[in-house]
C-alpha cells in the first residue's frame, strides 16, 4: 500500500488493455477494517488492517477465464490479467457467455443509496475498545442467571470498489459498516445455554449495544431448563434470524441459473400459486436500510426492486445478464459473483404485532435457532430438516424450553404453510431480512 | 522467502513499545480451479495471495496488522501499527538470535499443481461429467470441480524462532442431479488430500462421480427415515466429522479457557467408552488437514486427547499455552496471513477397535446404517449436536435393507461417546473445510465403523 492511486483509473487500465475480439472486466477493491475483542474485561486483540485486491475476468470468444489477486501492485495486477487470459483458453465457449453491454442493462438508474459514513475515519480506536468492553459488562448485567460472555466484540469497515468493462459499463461504489457481536453463557456447569446477540449499522453511532446486550442474554437465559420434546405435528412460529435463513434458501431457488440448469424446485412454475395468498416476496438492493443495500451488481448492472412472488403467484426469477439472454429476457440486476442471488430479500410485513401473532395461535413451537441447514436442506429437491432449540408457546405466551429435537417439512411446503407474517420487519446481517413467520404445520421429532 | 536481516528489524519495531512476545507470519499461495456444469467447462480461475500478519502480544492483548505489501518499509508500517494496537508501555525487549526449526515432511508430493497441464485438469472434469451421465437416464444434471493449491508460510518470532512449510492440497468433486416420481435428489462426493494432482490416481474421477451419481439414484428409491430413537451404525470415515464437531472442538484449549466446552477441568475422568480413543494428528500422511508446521511454527505432532475413554488432554496453541507454561501441541492455525491463530484441528480421529464390521450390522436387529454425513452443527458449551444424513440404509434382523433420505442425527456429544458400543477393525477418512470464528482450515476426520446404542434420528417417517 505504498500508493493510493484512484480505484477507478486503475480499473480503466486493465479493461482498456483488451485485444481484438477480447472482453475484459477489472474489478478493484480498497478496505479499511478494525476489529476489537475483548475477553473478561480486558482487550483480547485489536486488528487493524488495510486491504487491496483484483479480480479479472477474460472473455475470448465465448471461453471465460477469471484471476485475483490480494494486492493492486502493477506487476501482480498484469500477471493477474495474464492468467485469466490464460484460464480462458481451456473453458469451453458458450453463446450466451460474455460481459454485459450498456444497452442490455434495461433502463434502471443505479441508486444513490448513501452507504457511506464520513464519520467512521475519525472515530478514535479507544471508543471501540471501550465499546466492546461496555458490551461484555452489559451482557453481564442484563440477567443475573448469565455466568460469563464467551466473545463480545466490535468491528468496523470502509470498502471502496470500481468496475469497468471492455464493453464500456462503469460502476463505482464505496460503503462502510460497523458491528456489535456478543456471546452470552447461561445458566450453571452442568447446564450450559448459549445466546448470540448483535446490533449493525453504517457507523459506530447506528449500534444499539443494550438491545444487542440483552438479546444475548435473553436468548441464552430463557433455554435454560430445556428438554426433549415428544414427537408432534406442530404450528412453527420462526424468529426474524430462523426466517430469514429459511426465506434465502426459498429464494436461491429462484435464480435463473438453478432453474435453467434443472436444479430448482421452482423451475416452470411461473403464474402458479406457489406460496399462501398473503405471501409478498420482494428482492430489493436499493433500499438503503437493507445490509446488502447496493447500488450496483457485481455485473455492474444497477439493481432494482424485483416482485418476485405477489399474492403468492411467482412472477419470474432473479436474472444476471448471460441467464437473461438464455431466457430471452432482461437482467433483473441480481448478478452475484460470477452467478446470481438475492441480496436483500424479504416479505412484505402482515399486520399482526409479534404479541398478536404468539396470541393468534392456542399452541406453537417457537423456534430461535435451527442447526444442520447445509446437510439437512436442499433447494434442488426441497428437503428441509434440520435441528431446532427454542421454546413451546401456550396460550400466546412461552413455555418450556426445548433442545434436542428436528423440524421437517418441504421449502415448496413451507411457503404455501405461511400463516401470518409478522410486523416486526428487521434488516439483519449477510443480507435479507427477516420478521415472525407463523407456519401452520411442521413435523416436530422429539422423544 | 524473505531476508532474516529484514524480519529481524520487523520484530524489533513490533516491540519498540515494549511486549512481551512479536511474531511475524509470512504467506504465498497460489490456488487454481475449474468446474464443469451443465455438460460445459464453464470457468477456469486462479488467484494469487501474498503477505504478512504482525502480532505484537503485551500481557493479555494481541496487537495485530497485515499487510500486502512485503518491502521493507511495508512491513514497518504493519509492524508499528500492531505494536500501537498493542499498547505496549513495558521496557524495549530484545529479539533473540534466529535458530532455523526444520521438520521432516511426512509425505513426498509428486505432481505440484502447476506442472500439470490444464487441458489435463478440466479433461478430468468431462470424465467424471461422463461417468456420472453413465449411471442412468435419471440422471439429469452433472457439476464437477477441480480445485488444487499451493500456499508457503514462513514464521519467525522474538522467541528466535524461524520456521517455514510448503502445503500442497488438490480436490476433486462431482455433484448428480437424479429426477424422478418423487422429484430432484441431489448426490456429492468429494475427496481431497494434501497432494498434487496425484490425487487422481487415489480417486479416479469416474470413480467419484459414480459415487455421487448413485448417491443421487439411491434417494429416488428411498424412504422417509423413521423417527425416534434407535442404533445407529456409523460407516468407517463416515461418522468422524460427527465426533469432530461434538467433541473435537470442546478439546480445544481456548474454547476451554472461555468456559464454553462441556470438557472443561475434566482430564484424568472417563468422558467416553473405554472403546473409545481419540487422536488429533497433524502428520497424518497426505490427509486434508496434515502440515509440516502450524501457521505459528510449531511442528504438527500426533496427540491423544482421549484414551480409552478417559480425558487426557487438550489441544493448544502458542498463547494459551504459554499462559499455562507449557508448550503448544502444533495446533495454532489461520486462514490466511490476514487472520489472527487460533486452536484448530487437524486430522482428527477415533482409532480403530477390534471387531469385523459385518459383525456389527449383524449384531443390530433394528437400526440405522450411516454411510454418509453431511455438514453439522453442534453448541461446544452443552455438546449438542445435529447432523444430516445424505446416505443411509435402514437395519432389520441384522441385515441392510431400504434406503432412507431426510434423517438427521440429534444427540449430545459426551452422551454419544458413553453410548459407543461396538467399534470396528477398519478405518477411513473424510476431507472437510472446518469454520471457527469465520475462519475455515481444511481438516480431516476419521473413524472405523462403530455404534452408538442409541441416537435420536430425526426423521419425516413414522
Amino acid at each position: 500500500m505504498t500508493s493510493k492511486r484512484d480505484l477507478l483509473v486503475i480499473a480503466r487500465e486493465i479493461a482498456g488493455s483488451a485485444r481484438g475480439s477480447e472482453q475484459i472486466e477489472a474489478r478493484v477493491g480498497r478496505g479499511r477494517d478494525t476489529e476489537v475483542e475483548v475477553l473478561r474485561g480486558s482487550v483480547e486483540s485489536l486488528t487493524v488492517a488495510e486491504s487491496e485486491g483484483v479480480t479479472i475476468r477474460v472473455v475470448i470468444d465465448g471461453r471465460q477465464g477469471v484471476a485475483s489477486a490480494g494486492s493492486l501492485d502493477p506487476e501482480i495486477v498484469a500477471a493477474t490479467l495474464e492468467d485469466a487470459r490464460d484460464n480462458a483458453r481451456f473453458a469451453e465457449p458458450d453463446e450466451f457467455s460474455g460481459l454485459a453491454t450498456p444497452g442490455e442493462l434495461g433502463n434502471a438508474v443505479a441508486p444513490d443509496l448513501n452507504l457511506w459514513r464520513d464519520d467512521l475515519a475519525l472515530i478514535p480506536t479507544e471508543q471501540k475498545v471501550e465499546m466492546a468492553l461496555e458490551l461484555e459488562r452489559a451482557v453481564l448485567g442484563a440477567n443475573s442467571l448469565v455466568r460469563g460472555v464467551e466473545s463480545s466484540s466490535y468491528g468496523d469497515g470502509a470498502n471502496e470498489s470500481a468496475l469497468v468493462t471492455s464493453t464500456g459499463i462503469e460502476a463505482v461504489h464505496r460503503r462502510t459498516s460497523a458491528s456489535l457481536g456478543a456471546s452470552a453463557l447461561a445458566g450453571p456447569e452442568s447446564e450450559t445455554q448459549t445466546g448470540y446477540g448483535f446490533s449493525v449499522g453504517r457507523t459506530l453511532s447506528d449500534l444499539d449495544l443494550e438491545y444487542a446486550a440483552n438479546q444475548a442474554a435473553n436468548r441464552a437465559v430463557r433455554l435454560l431448563g430445556a428438554t426433549q420434546p415428544k414427537t408432534q405435528h406442530i404450528p412453527v412460529i420462526l424468529d426474524p434470524l430462523v426466517a430469514r435463513t429459511v426465506l434465502a434458501l426459498i429464494v436461491s431457488a429462484l435464480g435463473a441459473e438453478s432453474v435453467q440448469k434443472g436444479r430448482s424446485m421452482f423451475a416452470g412454475r411461473t403464474g402458479e400459486e406457489i406460496g399462501s395468498p398473503i405471501v409478498d416476496l420482494i428482492e430489493d438492493p436499493t433500499n438503503p436500510e437493507a445490509f446488502g443495500a447496493t447500488p450496483f451488481d457485481s455485473e455492474g448492472a444497477p439493481t432494482r426492486r424485483v416482485d418476485l412472488v405477489t399474492a403468492g403467484v411467482l412472477n419470474g426469477y432473479l436474472h444476471n445478464v448471460t441467464t437473461a439472454r438464455r431466457g430471452k429476457t432482461v437482467t433483473t440486476g441480481s448478478a452475484l459473483g460470477s452467478g446470481v442471488g438475492a441480496r436483500a430479500a424479504y416479505l412484505r410485513p402482515g399486520p399482526l404485532s409479534v404479541e398478536e401473532l404468539f396470541a393468534s395461535v392456542p399452541h406453537a413451537l417457537y423456534v430461535q435457532s435451527v442447526s444442520g441447514i447445509h446437510s439437512g436442506t436442499s433447494t434442488v429437491s426441497g428437503d428441509f430438516s434440520v435441528g431446532a432449540e427454542g421454546l413451546m408457546v401456550r396460550d400466546g405466551v412461552f413455555a418450556e424450553p426445548v433442545r434436542e429435537a428436528t423440524i421437517a417439512s418441504t421449502l415448496p411446503r413451507i411457503l404455501l404453510d405461511i400463516a401470518q407474517i409478522g410486523s416486526d420487519l428487521t434488516w439483519l446481517p449477510g443480507g435479507g431480512a427477516g420478521m415472525t413467520l407463523l407456519i401452520s404445520d411442521m413435523m416436530l421429532s422429539g422423544s | 522467502m524473505l531476508d532474516e536481516d529484514v524480519i529481524r528489524r520487523t520484530l524489533a519495531t513490533a516491540l519498540k513499545r515494549g511486549g512481551d512476545f512479536a511474531e511475524v507470519f509470512i504467506e504465498e499461495k497460489t490456488s487454481s480451479s475449474a468446474s464443469l456444469d451443465d455438460g460445459r467447462v464453464e470457468e477456469v480461475s486462479s488467484s494469487r495471495r501474498r503477505g504478512a500478519g504482525i502480532r505484537v502480544v503485551v500481557g493479555e492483548t494481541t496487537g495485530f496488522a497485515h499487510t500486502a505489501d512485503l518491502s521493507e518499509e511495508g512491513l514497518r508500517s504493519a509492524a508499528e501499527a500492531a505494536a500501537g494496537a498493542a499498547q505496549g508501555s513495558a521496557g524495549v525487549r530484545d529479539v533473540g538470535a534466529f535458530s532455523r526449526k526444520t521438520v521432516e515432511p511426512t509425505h513426498e508430493v509428486r505432481d505440484y499443481p502447476e506442472s500439470i497441464d490444464k487441458e489435463i485438469k478440466v479433461e478430468a472434469l468431462r470424465r467424471a461429467d461422463a461417468a456420472a451421465r453413465a449411471e442412468g437416464g435419471a440422471i439429469a444434471q452433472v457439476s464437477a470441480s477441480y480445485a488444487d493449491s499451493r500456499r508457503r508460510i514462513l514464521v519467525a518470532n522474538s522467541d528466535g524462532l524461524i520456521a517455514g512449510d510448503e502445503q500442497i492440497r488438490t480436490r476433486f468433486s462431482v455433484n448428480a442431479v437424479a429426477t424422478g416420481d418423487t422429484g430432484l435428489q441431489t448426490g456429492t462426493e468429494s475427496p481431497g488430500r494434501t497432494v498434487g494432482w496425484e490425487l487422481l490416481e487415489e480417486f479416479p474421477p469416474e470413480q467419484t462421480a459414480q459415487i455421487a451419481a448413485r448417491r443421487a439414484l439411491s434417494k429416488l428409491e428411498a424412504r422417509p427415515a423413521p423417527s425416534g430413537k434407535w442404533p445407529v451404525v456409523l460407516k468407517k470415515g463416515a461418522g468422524g466429522v460427527l465426533f469432530h464437531e461434538a467433541c473435537g472442538h470442546g478439546l480445544e484449549a481456548d474454547l476451554v479457557a472461555r468456559d464454553a466446552s462441556i470438557f472443561k477441568g475434566r482430564v484424568g475422568e472417563q468422558v467416553a467408552s473405554s472403546l473409545v480413543t481419540v487422536v488429533d494428528d497433524g502428520r497424518l500422511a497426505r490427509e486434508w488437514g496434515a502440515y509440516g508446521i502450524d501457521d505459528e511454527g510449531a511442528a504438527a505432532q500426533r496427540n491423544v486427547l482421549i484414551e480409552d475413554g478417559v480425558l487426557t488432554d487438550y489441544m493448544w496453541d502458542l498463547l494459551r499455552a504459554r499462559k499455562e507454561g507449557r508448550k503448544s501441541t502444533g495446533n495454532g492455525r489461520r486462514e490466511t496471513y490476514m487472520n489472527l491463530p487460533m486452536v484448530r484441528m487437524t486430522n482428527t480421529f477415533l482409532e480403530r477397535g477390534e471387531t469385523d464390521p459385518e459383525d456389527i450390522i449383524s449384531a443390530t436387529p433394528y437400526g440405522i446404517y450411516c454411510v454418509a454425513l453431511g455438514g453439522g452443527q453442534v453448541n461446544t458449551a452443552t455438546g449438542d449436536f445435529v447432523f444430516g444424513v445424505t446416505e443411509a440404509y435402514l437395519i432389520e434382523n441384522g441385515v441392510l435393507t431400504a434406503p432412507l433420505r431426510n434423517a438427521q442425527l440429534i444427540g449430545n456429544g459426551a452422551e454419544a461417546l458413553r453410548a459407543i458400543d461396538l467399534v470396528g477393525n477398519d478405518f477411513d477418512t473424510w476431507a472437510g473445510t472446518c469454520g471457527k470464528d469465520g475462519q475455515g482450515v481444511p481438516v480431516s476426520s476419521g473413524q472405523p465403523t462403530l455404534r452408538v446404542s442409541e441416537l435420536t434420528v430425526g426423521g419425516t417417517g413414522a
